[in-house]
């Protein structure tokens, strides 16, 4: 586990070809505690396939992603990272007790435990209730609860706001601030602005090739 | 066990037939539950984004996916290991050949699921997989199921089975040191 002063994220010449159409070439990006990086673009422009590089779902196909100075396979990267994608990555027959136990046993403790994950994301006194009776902005909160309970530096979120209403927009938008001023990271893609001040924001455009 | 139920009814009555084949039908039914119930070990995580925390997590996914095998066994083999003896007085096993079935059970429903296990992760991802998995995973299942049922064969003829019952103990071991590895490969591959 690293420390977060030192924490720094860099993607050096990443390129990446989906279907034989070249998505981008050449990326070059470096984060470090306290900063967040927006991934912008239209849909298709390849956002997405760079955050799954970026969790090492995928290889890229040039390029290197180095975190705290070596190789993200060689370093403790799985440790310290955190990722929301699309899917919940919930189960919907368990309750929601059980499924942050489980992402408990997956990663290692944090910041906040169990009662008080669930507080801050607005779900308290939910916790025997499965899944599958939660409503979408609920499911969504409580994929986003377990980046509060275990250890991690980087968060890396799949368009995180997505099925949200405007309070939990900012609900999440104050959970990430909270993060990044104590040190953590974040790399987030969202067609909506965030309206979090104070932010050290890189932004990357990412163009649809023709 | 549905299955089994069905054989003496659909051949008739005939004790001799029927005892001959316990064995064979047994162990043709113990094999089709275990593909049958195969789809379900990676196939919900895959879709709810749960596979993906597990390849995310420091945790080695090897004894991940150990677990989860060892968890479809209990939900799987188990059960049939407590129903077989009714199976067999259903169809006429002779009682010498019942402490064998039972041991062929033990040792080769977790070699299913293990075999298994390798087929899943190769085709979760794909949207008709079902069809895939079977045709990879039989052939497999064969040598198993040569052996087991060989076995309770002979020991329903009062023959020694200690070869067929060490081969399969022989698979298991080595299915239970080889499979987690190119299981987890295999899965990582299919999330991508």
């Amino acid at each position: 586990m690293e420390s977060s002063q030192h924490a720094s994220l860099q993607a050096s010449e990443l390129s990446c070809f989906r279907d034989e159409r070249l998505l981008f070439s050449n990326l070059n990006f470096s984060l470090h505690a306290g900063e967040t990086l927006l991934l912008e673009g239209a849909n298709g422009s390849g956002k997405t396939s760079l955050l799954r590089i970026l969790c090492g779902f995928r290889e890229a196909d040039a390029g290197e992603i180095y975190w705290c100075g070596s190789k993200i396979a060689d370093s403790s990267y799985y440790d310290d990272m955190a990722y929301v994608g699309h899917a919940d990555g919930t189960k919907k027959e368990l309750t929601v007790l059980e499924n942050l136990k489980f992402a408990l046993a997956l990663g290692s403790a944090g910041k906040y435990d169990i009662e008080q994950a669930l507080d801050k994301v607005q779900l308290a006194g939910f916790d025997d209730n499965p899944v599958h009776t939660l409503s979408a902005g609920q499911k969504r909160r409580l994929s986003l609860a377990r980046l509060l309970i275990t250890h991690n530096l980087l968060w890396i979120l799949d368009e995180p706001f997505t099925s949200l209403d405007r309070q939990g927009i900012k609900l999440i938008e104050s959970l990430m601030a909270e993060h990044i001023e104590q040190g953590g990271m974040a790399v987030l893609t969202s067609h909506h602005d965030l309206s979090m001040a104070d932010l050290n924001l890189q932004r990357i455009h990412l163009q649809a090739c023709q | 066990m549905l299955v089994v139920t069905l054989f003496p009814l659909a051949v008739g009555a005939q004790p001799n037939l029927l005892r001959a084949m316990a064995p064979g039908v047994i162990w043709v039914s113990a094999l089709l539950a275990a593909l049958l119930s195969l789809d379900g070990l990676f196939r919900s995580d895959f879709e709810d984004g749960s596979l993906e925390q597990m390849l995310l997590s420091p945790h080695a996914l090897s004894v991940l996916v150990l677990g989860k095998i060892i968890a479809h066994w209990l939900v799987t083999g188990l059960p049939l290991l407590l129903v077989a003896p009714l199976l067999a007085v259903f169809l006429g096993l002779p009682q010498q050949a019942m402490g064998t079935l039972w041991l062929t059970l033990i040792l080769a429903t977790p070699l299913l699921s293990l075999i298994g296990a390798i087929g899943v992760a190769l085709t979760v991802g794909l949207r008709r997989g079902g069809m895939l998995l079977s045709l990879l995973v039989l052939p497999l299942y064969v040598p198993v199921l040569i052996f087991a049922s060989g076995a309770v064969d002979r020991a329903a003829s009062g023959l020694p089975v200690g070869a067929q019952l060490y081969i399969l103990l022989a698979m298991l071991l080595s299915a239970l040191v080889l499979v987690p590895l190119p299981t987890a490969a295999a899965l990582k591959m299919s999330v991508n």
